[in-house]
């Protein structure tokens, strides 16, 4: 060890290290097999709202740097803005079924809660990533929105720091801060998914529980 | 007998189907009041949900 350098145990590079690798070893972090039970199409439908939100993003980037006169005017624009159209109409489509799997296998048991917490606020969040996204059409649609939102939003005393008819505040919103919130909750969920498991079916807890009554009986 | 021609057909119903930018549909009982286009996606989520825990998976292939 030269002089001034920390020791390797203390530093703080080398305790998140231990602490991610002790939480996600890489046989976990990137598994190539799976229980019996994840076998069933209920199952893909995680896979897919993330494989919609990777189409979302992309095609919201070329929208974002082409800007508004050319998603509204060109083929090829009109083009992409119909790709992330679909792309949020299968997000949320593929979402909300994962969602009732997830609520009637009831995927928060087993110390899987903060899973479930983090999906539920994901969902909500992309529920207002949506909403300024209808709002940042440039077209008479995100008007008559704004317009209707403004009064709700005021009533309950919001209207102040998130005002719908400020186009600017609400393109950001879209465009910046909400999808990196909805981004960093998903990775976060997947990575909660890979370090506690998929959420066993009911009767295979069960089954689980009697065994370990009958072992120590 | 005459076919439908598609301003018939979008009339009809399922017409919202196909030309979702038509003049809106909606479904109201007592309280409830929703765009046909909406409940049917709702229908289809219900459905496709249903459809997921019922068909087998295929290549099925057991760890334990």
């Amino acid at each position: 060890m030269s002089i001034g350098e920390a020791p390797r145990d203390r530093s703080w590079t080398a305790r998140l290290r231990t602490r991610a690798e002790h939480a996600l070893p890489p046989e976990k972090l990137l598994p190539d097999r799976q229980p019996a039970y994840v076998a069933s199409w209920i199952y893909v439908f995680g896979a897919l709202t993330i494989a919609a939100l990777v189409c979302l993003v992309a095609s919201g980037m070329v929208l974002g740097l082409k800007g508004p006169a050319w998603w509204h005017v060109t083929g090829i624009g009109r083009f992409f803005n119909g790709v992330h159209l679909w792309s949020v109409e299968i997000f949320f489509f593929t979402m909300v079924v994962h969602l009732w799997g997830k609520f009637w296998m009831g995927a928060w048991r087993g110390g899987r809660s903060l899973t479930w917490v983090a999906g539920a606020v994901t969902f909500l969040i992309s529920i207002a990533a949506a909403f300024t996204g209808y709002l940042s059409q440039q077209n008479f649609d995100a008007q008559w929105i704004s317009t209707q939102a403004k009064d709700g939003l005021n009533s309950v005393g919001i209207g102040a720091f998130f005002n719908v008819t400020n186009f600017g505040q609400m393109y950001t919103f879209h465009v910046i801060l909400l999808p990196v919130a909805v981004v960093l909750l998903t990775a976060w969920h997947v990575l909660l998914v890979r370090r506690n498991g998929v959420v066993p079916p009911y009767v295979r807890a069960l089954a689980d529980e009697r065994a370990v009554g009958e072992e120590r009986a | 007998m005459a076919l439908p021609g598609i301003g018939a057909l979008a009339r009809m119903p399922l017409g919202a189907v196909f030309d979702l930018s038509g003049r809106p549909r909606y479904v109201h009982w007592h309280f409830f009041q929703m765009s046909v286009t909406n409940l049917l996606v709702i229908v289809l989520m219900v459905v496709v949900f249903c459809a997921a825990i019922l068909l087998p998976f295929p290549h099925r292939r057991a760890e334990r």
